[in-house]
């Protein structure tokens, strides 16, 4: 690790100066599970860290009458620990639960997760799949980007330079509406997903009127996936248009060989889990699950 | 727990005590090589090969010896050299200059991560500074990662001086010309032919396993001292310290007497940490700057550069008669050595058939060297491929022949008295109550229903070790007694030989106060390996158990002023005399000082009646075919311990060797890239089960004495890696109908197996 700067912000205005100040090298630090590990190992360059943690609504959950508003540095446990989250969205509680152990949990943050922008990054597809929505301050002022927009390549993402994201907005599921999202790995924890699904539905008693689909680790970017969704929409739940649904998932997955899942491997996992995330959805729409 | 001979009647052996270095270890107080420092202590870093297979042309280390804070910088020039020569290491052997070739490469890199240079700095970020400052011209070769690849004419080749050594009559002396087949070993008995021309069903196959790792939690680290006066300091985590002074003496040119290593605690080693990587090293960058110097190794390099057991390649052909009586056997087994000769494939190939009694048996096994780490001594060394094997042949020759696979074990075991591969009588043995332990199980005897479901069962073996042992023992005068040992404490050794001595004394486990100490301090002891310390440890505990009681008798007779045959040293502890005097152990440790003095005693054993283990175990599993995930469902693991000294800590080595087993049947291996680059040097991506990934292991603790034992002890720690793999296939292959040739059986390959092309 090379020696670097940090600094704590107390505001959001601090923060986007600090940032600006830092350049190119400077970064964000939510719970640093991400970034310190990344910087030890000389994977990213970085001199300076702008620890986010002390900044008031970064790390605050607020409920209104529309949704819920996650500050982007609130940490896992906090997020699937909120009773109201696991009722109202629990695909969040599903993601959440499962990245890293419960020491991880106690830091890690959906901003870290999202901004980190891995291919595999777990709570992306599924935020995706409940239609979540960034909130960027920086120089400039401020704007909403979609999740789903927000991934541009492996590491990448939209922000420039000072900007950060201060908080996630999931507004209130429609009635009749159900998400889940899972992932497969070979083991049963501690490791990387070999491909996630996140998946929304709205059912009219058995029709679909409403699905989102997103799929992680088969693409550049965590991958929504509209054609699983047009076969779904219109449509009564039947093994065949689930299955309708899976076939799409996979052909749009455009995964690599690597030593984490063949290509094989994961344009198969991308229709079971896309297939049993739309069952798990569904139980969850009619208030089985 | 399932007895068979007359139980003996102990104490505190088979009692459960609360181990002597527990307080300290869950407190964190316990002194690990991470918490050694030292005035004036500089740390220092290894620059590593990013190649598999690279001359080295020139090392130009100019700029980081400049560099502030750097003090010195050292590469295999620095080094005397080594002779050619074979050093006995414990459990492996090594060959001097083949081990120092190691440590920092000379002319050639061998593999990725292989050491090329080290510093030391006045810290550690400014050591990792100068790593990058090192320039080093390469000359990339190409390279070989597979054993039969590495065998063919048109191979690499890894050392132009290496000639194939046969150890073996009848295999033909091949061509005086470079090759990576570094020797050729065969055992015989009967007449091969003969028996497979009486078998009725025969049946071959072949089988990969992949390279696994120890995967140990503490990376190898050394911290040297080289002092003015010539006398060298080491304190390092290691499972055999005289092995290690033994080693860094060979190598720095020093006599073993100058050279004196500290053993802190183990994180772990499983046969990794008898080979040494670093000793030396630290000790050279300690001569060129004066100071005390730690070197640390990332787990990046812990996986590109020490353990991993050999990949292997392997083909077994066995023979039976229609009632499973097997008339003939053959196993070829070719073991990667990694980048210099000496896999663990002798020990391979005697373990292969030993469960069984075959008159007519041929094992063939080839030692091969390929662009890799060296491979180090892991578990049951040699054994889980080449049984892995014999007992996926097994399973199927029963399926073959409709007899239920245990009764078709049963049919062949090994008994005292039948003779091995080697041709020698096996002493008292428990493979027969082991099978029978399995057979009569109720998780054997159980129906299993569901989808996807499966069972399986497998044998496996490892012979355990004997060597050396030295202990000391002081009687205090508060009735307690010190336990000085020369044994690393890996899996509880502290414990069970300090109750191997409470029970000869007959004083509590808690009376004993065991101390694991220098080499200095201690008499010579080989390596905690080979399940060997309980064993020999135990037997040095004994004698000195014995010794003290005839002092204490001696002493009490002079008090009462008697002969000393007339007293009597009781196994309650109680010291008696004539007219009904009697003394309890610690009234009679405080009387030492005033009548003659305090009782110190030492002993040292070399034994070779080892007991053998036997392991039967049976597994349960689901297979997700929409993931080809399979799932643990129910693991029983039966073996003959000789005698449990502590239960929990025979419980703990069985359940730990599955563990290690299941993660080699489903999840554990190495990836190389094509140019022979290590992608998965993290416990990330090297797949070690964890908690959530098994079910609760159950374990079966049968009892067969080892009569070569005053407490019957037969080593434990190593077998119970051996069944999992063979276990497992038979278990999936009984679930999805498919059979599995290669292990890992990982997802991703039984997903590909199941689905269309
Ligand atoms: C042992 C271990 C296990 C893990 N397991 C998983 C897993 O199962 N699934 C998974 O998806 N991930 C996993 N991770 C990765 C990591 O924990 C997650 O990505 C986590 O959500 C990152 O959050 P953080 O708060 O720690 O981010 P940090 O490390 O603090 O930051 C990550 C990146 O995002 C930037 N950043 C952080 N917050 C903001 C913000 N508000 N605005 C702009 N940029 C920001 C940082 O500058 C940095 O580049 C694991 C990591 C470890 C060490």
């Amino acid at each position: 690790m090379q020696p670097v700067k940090y600094q704590r912000a107390t505001t959001v205005a601090e923060a986007v100066r600090l940032l600006q100040e830092g350049g190119e090298y400077a970064r964000p630090l939510a719970g640093g599970t991400d970034v310190i590990v990344q910087a030890r190992e000389r994977r990213r360059e970085i001199d300076y860290f702008v620890d986010i943690k002390h900044i008031p609504e970064l790390m605050h959950v607020r409920h209104d009458a529309n949704g819920v508003t996650i500050g982007a540095a609130v940490p896992c446990y906090l997020i699937y620990g909120d009773a109201e989250i696991v009722k109202t969205w629990p695909a969040l509680a599903d993601a959440t639960h499962v990245i890293g152990g419960t020491a991880i949990q106690g830091r890690a943050s959906l901003g870290g997760n999202l901004c980190n922008s891995s291919p595999a990054a777990d709570s992306i597809p599924a935020m995706i799949a409940l239609g979540a929505v960034a909130h960027i301050v920086g120089p400039k002022g401020e704007r909403d980007v979609p999740v789903a927009e927000f991934c541009t390549s492996p590491g990448r993402n939209v922000l420039g330079v000072g900007e950060f994201v201060t908080a996630i907005r999931f507004a209130k599921p429609e009635p009749g509406s159900g998400a889940a999202w899972q992932r497969f790995i070979p083991r049963n924890e501690m490791d990387i997903a070999v491909v996630n699904a996140g998946v929304y539905l709205r059912l009219d008693r058995n029709t679909v009127r409403d699905a989102r689909v997103a799929i992680g680790a088969v693409a550049p970017t965590p991958l929504v996936v509209p054609e699983a969704a047009q076969a779904l929409v219109g449509k009564a739940l039947s093994d065949q248009t689930i299955a309708a649904a899976g076939d799409a998932a996979k052909a749009a997955a455009r995964p690599i060989d690597d030593m984490r899942g063949s290509v094989k491997q994961r344009r198969h996992l991308s229709k079971v889990l896309t297939e049993r995330m739309i069952r798990r959805a569904a139980e969850r729409a009619r208030g089985q699950g | 727990m399932v007895s068979t001979e007359q139980p003996k009647q102990y104490r505190v052996i088979g009692s459960r005590p609360i181990r002597h270095d527990g307080v300290d270890k869950v407190t964190g107080r316990a002194e690990y090589g991470a918490d050694v420092r030292h005035e004036g202590m500089l740390f220092g870093a290894v620059l590593r090969s990013p190649h598999a297979h690279a001359r080295i042309k020139r090392i130009d280390a100019s700029k980081a010896e400049a560099l502030p804070g750097v003090k010195a910088v050292v590469t295999s020039a620095d080094f005397p050299g080594a002779e050619e020569g074979d050093l006995d290491l414990g459990e492996g052997r090594a060959n001097p200059r083949w081990l120092l070739d190691n440590l920092l490469a000379s002319d050639k890199a061998l593999y990725h991560g292989h050491a090329v240079a080290a510093v030391a700095a006045t810290d550690q970020h400014t050591a990792e500074d100068a790593l990058a400052l090192i320039q080093v011209d390469y000359e990339v070769l190409p390279a070989v990662i597979d054993v039969r690849e590495a065998m063919l004419d048109t191979a690499p080749i890894l050392h132009p001086e290496l000639r194939t050594a046969i150890r073996a009559r009848g295999v033909e002396k091949p061509a005086d010309k470079p090759t990576n087949l570094a020797s050729h070993l065969r055992l015989e008995k009967g007449d091969l032919d003969k028996g497979f021309a009486e078998a009725d069903v025969i049946i071959e196959r072949e089988y990969e396993t992949a390279m696994f790792h120890q995967g140990y939690i503490e990376p190898q680290n050394a911290t040297a001292f080289w002092n003015r006066d010539g006398e060298v300091t080491v304190w390092t985590s290691t499972q055999g310290a005289f092995s290690v002074r033994e080693q860094v003496a060979t190598i720095c040119q020093v006599p073993v007497t100058r050279v004196k290593v500290v053993p802190m605690e183990i994180g772990g080693g499983f046969g990794g940490k008898i080979g040494i990587y670093l000793e030396p090293v630290a000790a050279l960058l300690s001569r060129k700057s004066g100071r005390p110097v730690k070197l640390w190794m990332t787990r990046e390099a812990v996986f590109q550069a020490t353990g991993p057991t050999s990949a292997t390649y392997s083909r077994v052909k066995i023979g039976a008669k229609r009632d499973g009586t097997i008339t003939a056997a053959h196993a070829y087994l070719a073991y990667e050595a990694g980048a210099y000769p000496g896999s663990p494939v002798g020990a391979g190939a005697q373990c292969a058939f030993a469960p069984y009694n075959i008159p007519n048996q041929v094992v063939d096994g080839l030692d091969v060297v390929v662009n890799g780490p060296k491979t180090a001594a892991y578990r049951a060394p040699g054994a889980p491929a080449a049984e892995y094997a014999v007992e996926a042949v097994l399973n199927e020759l029963a399926e073959q022949l409709e007899m239920d696979p245990m009764e078709l074990r049963l049919k062949n075991a090994s008994k005292e008295g039948t003779t091995n591969a080697a041709g020698q009588p096996w002493p008292r043995i428990g493979a027969v109550e082991v099978m029978e332990a399995v057979k009569n199980h109720p998780h054997y005897t159980s129906e299993l229903t569901g989808e996807d479901v499966g069972r399986g069962v497998a044998m496996g073996f490892w012979f355990n070790g004997g060597m050396e042992s030295s202990s000391s023992a002081t009687v205090n005068a508060d009735g307690k007694v010190s336990l000085i040992l020369g044994s690393t404490d890996i899996g509880g050794t502290r414990a069970s030989l300090a109750m191997q001595l409470a029970e000869t004394l007959g004083i509590t486990s808690d009376d004993v106060k065991p101390h694991v100490v220098d080499t200095d301090s201690v008499g010579f002891t080989a390596v905690t390996g080979g399940s060997r310390t309980t064993f020999a440890g135990g037997w040095a505990a004994y004698e000195l158990g014995v010794q003290i009681r005839d002092r204490m008798r001696e002493r009490a007779a002079r008090i009462w002023e008697t002969a000393v045959d007339k007293v009597e040293y009781r196994d309650d502890g109680t010291i008696a005399g004539p007219d009904g005097k009697q003394l309890s152990f610690q009234e009679l440790a405080g009387k030492l000082s005033a009548t003659g003095g305090m009782i110190a005693v030492s002993a040292t054993v070399r034994m070779n009646t080892p007991g053998p283990a036997y392991a039967g175990h049976i597994v349960d599993v689901k297979v997700d075919r929409d993931t080809g995930k399979v799932e643990i469902l129910r693991y029983t693991a039966v073996q003959d311990v000789g005698t449990a000294i502590h239960p929990s800590y025979v419980e703990g080595q069985i359940q730990g060797g599955v563990a290690q087993g299941i993660g080699m049947a489903l999840t554990e291996e190495y990836f190389y890239d094509d140019e022979g680059r290590l992608r998965n040097a993290s416990f990330l991506d090297y797949r070690m089960p964890v908690a959530n990934d098994l079910p609760m292991i159950e374990t079966v603790l049968v009892e067969v004495p080892n009569p070569g034992h005053p407490y019957g002890v037969r080593g434990v720690g190593e077998v119970p890696i051996v069944p999992p793999q063979p276990a497992i296939q038979q278990a999936v292959y009984d679930a999805i109908g498919v059979r599995f040739y290669k292990t890992p059986m990982s997802p991703r390959v039984i997903l590909e197996e199941l689905l269309p092309e």
